[in-house]
């Protein structure tokens, strides 16, 4: 078990966003944690981030802890988020959007070859890449987000709603893109998602949040088979 | 002749008021505050240039030591005041006015400080290099070697500058801190350090400013001078003029505000010195409200 | 959703009421009075500023340029045209909010520190213009008398009771229509234009038009205070609004809490303690001359910095803040 939360408790003010939570997922495996609107998701992946801080709680990676640690030194242990919404600097052109995912790594030669890979993955991204990034749409905007993240040669990859806003078509080939970055590059994924079919299907793990208390714990096809699931989020 | 010396003094103040402005834009790039103790700050490091000079006798010593002090100064600033306003004064409706009420109020420390240490005594600092209008066919311009020093120290600080922000890895988390601090953090930016940089920096050119605008005028540094107050005002409205994001329209905005200025006292009459940056800042936010370089975005901060 | 907080100023206005009756009974020196005038101008100043920052969002640095209006309009009323006592405040009033609306229509289109900025070169700029004029009397300035007090209130009415008198019910209407206005629709319209300016011009809120009221309005205010202030110096020149004057008004504002008229009276009795807490201080430390005559800046910047790093909404808000805290935890421990 790579990742390890136990009983992680986050407040926003006097309200309980997330309510002893504790769950774990394998190394290498897409973990898609779906909920109604204030689950207390995004919350959970900010905790995980660094972010928020806990109220109380243990965030193991790896063996390490991390629970409480400042963002910045998160990235540089391998752990990436994709924030919810503009998570593109609209200011920057795409070039340095992607750069700055790597900015903390030394290495010149490493980062141009990690920009190689960010645009074979996106070719999108490659042809604008001199652009200002408000020029994007807003698929390209999230491709852009989470080749920024990749940048950083992330091995826990945080990704908050990236289905947000956009065109069906568009969303497939976003699912499908994290799939394949999961099982290409080994990473290990936490998706938070409303389109829970749509993170289901490509998840291997699914964990069901509901005011702030995780409800459900399956493999992601159990929860698809499972009548309550599909009644509260998958509509049928 | 005339139109010339006019054009040239105009320059020369006008690079001045492109020191401060530069500094500005410092600060608004990278932590999208404007500081409007800048001309304080600025007249403190001339200060400390002028003690090292006192002891020293060099002014090329007090430029770095002015710039040092200056630049170590705004850091502190920086590290106290401004993450104290972040963690007290961020939300409710003080949170937009209350960074530019701290550094109003800031200035008015800085002044008072410094009149205490050093006022009443008629300090001065001599310029290195004569100030002696060059002579061509017999008659003197009014352009001199100090004023050709000025201007290649600014046009150097300028492209330095461009070449951090625009090219180097520090100068794109210097931007992206201010645009977006979140992000920034995501992606492994040391987002406080990097602001406390940015302050330091534009501390260092507003030491430079002040150094410059001490020498370029009658040598005599004091916190009620007229030189002092129009720093304060023209760095502010040259960066405005030049558009607050972008350190060549700094540049841009102070030498038109310069000229503009000196024109002004020249052809129509020398008591509208004051009031001449007002209208210059209201003809430029009705005609071009972005800026001579700015990108429209609508002027909110 | 708490229901819409009316300015309340019930508490000021009988703190008001009593003090000038304390001041005119004659148990006061000379001295007190003559602050007690000084103070009253800074409650109209101060609440002027409340009313454009706290209320309607926009910083403005450049009231003593608006004060200025004021002061130059009323001298030169009594001065060329010799127009009695209460026509040259009307005046006053008048000349601050053209120029107000003048400054609000450059405003509406700025906000945070572009307006902040520009207020500050007019604050620079607009005094130091008088001297071009000649009829308002370059650098030393004109004079402005009142006169003396009318002989019905007797003897022992002195001038400077006098100056009080004046300054004192000009206060007590200032801050009584200040809170009307704040209470009526304009109020409201300034108030969400500042909370969410998008919101408020969905909601019907034609927000450059209520900006430029609000400024019109601010100003006038000031151009009144500005006016009085002439009346108890005696004489309106450049130097008489400095540009730390528009600070001090914005200190004052700060500390009385910037978004409610109920602490005026803080801000404004602060602002005339300080010089004299200031020399006392300086004397008992023995200090120099050159501390002496800072002190009273370095205090009032300082207070400055402290207030709006710890207590931005000002004391009055503060309080009402906590109890309001108070009260919610104390419900919800109910359940």
């Amino acid at each position: 078990m790579s990742l390890n939360v136990s009983n992680l408790t986050v407040h926003h003010g006097a309200i309980c966003a997330v309510n002893q939570v504790s769950l774990a997922v394998p190394t290498g495996k897409l973990a898609a944690i779906i909920g109604s609107n204030g689950a207390g998701k995004t919350t959970l992946l900010r905790a995980l981030s660094g972010l928020n801080k806990p109220t109380s709680g243990v965030v193991n990676w790896m063996g390490e802890t991390i629970t409480g640690v400042k963002p910045e030194k998160l990235v540089r242990m391998g752990i990436s988020h994709v924030s919810e919404g503009k998570s593109v600097i609209p200011e920057l052109t795409v070039r340095e959007n992607l750069e700055l995912g790597a900015i903390w790594r030394k290495d010149g030669k490493e980062m141009k070859e990690s920009l190689d890979q960010v645009v074979n993955i996106f070719p999108r991204l490659g042809e604008r890449i001199t652009q200002r990034s408000d020029t994007l749409s807003g698929g390209e905007r999230q491709m852009l987000a989470i080749g920024r993240a990749i940048m950083s040669k992330p091995k826990l990859l945080l990704l908050d709603e990236p289905s947000l806003g956009l065109a069906p078509l568009v969303v497939e080939q976003i699912f499908q893109t994290i799939r394949d970055l999961t099982t290409q590059m080994r990473l290990t994924v936490l998706l938070v998602e409303q389109n829970a079919m749509g993170a289901l299907k490509i998840a291997d793990l699914g964990i069901v949040l509901n005011l702030g208390k995780v409800v459900a714990v399956d493999h992601a096809q159990a929860l698809i088979q499972d009548p309550a699931v599909r009644a509260a989020y998958l509509g049928y | 002749m005339q139109l010339l010396n006019t054009l040239l003094i105009g320059i020369t103040a006008g690079s001045i008021y492109a020191l401060m402005a530069i500094a500005f834009v410092l600060v608004w790039r990278s932590t999208r505050v404007v500081n409007f103790a800048q001309a304080g700050m600025a007249l403190l490091s001339t200060y400390f240039g002028y003690e090292a000079v006192s002891r020293i006798g060099s002014f090329w010593v007090a430029l770095p030591v002015a710039m040092i002090g200056g630049a170590l100064f705004a850091a502190l600033v920086e590290l106290i005041l401004m993450r104290l306003l972040v963690k007290h004064a961020s939300s409710g409706p003080i949170a937009g006015v209350a960074p530019i009420i701290a550094t109003l109020g800031l200035l008015g420390v800085i002044r008072s400080v410094v009149s205490m240490i050093w006022g009443g005594q008629d300090l001065r600092i001599v310029a290195p290099i004569s100030n002696n209008g060059f002579t061509i066919n017999g008659s003197t311009l009014v352009f001199s070697p100090l004023k050709l020093l000025i201007l290649v120290v600014v046009a150097v600080l300028l492209i330095m500058l461009t070449i951090l922000f625009q090219k180097t890895n520090l100068g794109l988390a210097l931007r992206a801190s201010a645009h977006a601090p979140e992000i920034a953090r995501l992606s492994g930016v040391r987002v406080d350090a990097v602001r406390t940089l940015g302050w330091a920096l534009a501390g260092a050119a507003g030491a430079v400013a002040g150094l410059f605008q001490t020498v370029n005028g009658n040598g005599n540094i004091s916190p009620d001078s007229i030189e002092f107050s129009l720093l304060l005002v023209s760095g502010f409205i040259a960066a405005v003029v030049g558009g607050l994001d972008s350190l060549l329209g700094a540049v841009l905005g102070g030498l038109f505000l310069g000229i503009a200025i000196s024109f002004v006292l020249m052809y129509i009459s020398g008591g509208l010195f004051f009031i001449t940056p007002f209208v210059i800042l209201l003809l430029v936010l009705f005609i071009r409200p972005q800026g001579i370089i700015g990108v429209k975005a609508g002027r909110r901060a | 959703m708490h229901k819409n907080k009316k300015e309340s100023t019930h508490l000021p206005l009988f703190i008001l009421g009593g003090v000038v009756l304390y001041f005119l009974s004659g148990i006061v020196d000379e001295l007190r009075v003559y602050q007690g005038a000084s103070i009253a101008v800074f409650v109209i100043a101060i609440s002027s500023i409340i009313l454009l920052t706290g209320y309607s969002g926009q910083v403005s640095l450049g009231h003593g340029a608006l004060m200025a209006v004021g002061a130059y309009a009323a001298a030169v009323l009594r001065i060329e045209f010799n127009a009695p006592i209460i026509l040259c405040f009307v005046g006053a009033v008048l000349a601050a909010a053209v120029g107000g609306a003048l400054l609000g229509a450059a405003a509406a289109r700025l906000s945070g520190p572009y307006l902040a900025g520009t207020t500050l070169a007019l604050a620079v700029g607009l005094p130091s213009l008088a001297n071009q004029f000649a009829v308002l009397g370059g650098e030393q300035g004109l004079g402005f008398d009142v006169g003396f007090p009318p002989l019905s209130l007797g003897e022992d009415f002195t001038q400077y009771k006098w100056f009080f008198w004046i300054a004192g019910l000009a206060a007590l209407i200032s801050i009584w229509s200040v809170r009307n206005i704040l209470n009526s629709a304009f109020g409201r319209s300034w108030r969400a234009g500042r909370g969410n300016e998008v919101a408020a011009q969905l909601a019907g809120i034609n927000t450059a038009r209520s900006k430029v009221l609000a400024f019109t309005i601010s100003a006038g205010i000031a151009g009144l205070a500005g006016a009085l202030l002439a009346m108890t110096i005696g004489t309106v020149s450049p130097s008489a609004f400095p540009l730390a004057l528009s600070f001090s008004l914005l200190t004052g504002a700060v500390l009385s809490g910037i978004t409610t008229l109920g602490g005026v009276i803080i801000g404004a009795v602060v602002l005339v303690a300080i010089p004299e807490i200031a020399d006392v201080v300086a004397h008992r430390l023995g200090s120099s001359e050159s501390v002496t005559t800072n002190l009273p800046g370095l205090i009032v910047s300082g207070l400055l910095i402290l207030t709006v790093l710890f207590v931005p909404n000002g004391p009055v808000e503060q309080h009402r803040a906590r109890k309001a805290k108070h009260e919610a935890v104390h419900n919800s421990s109910k359940k």
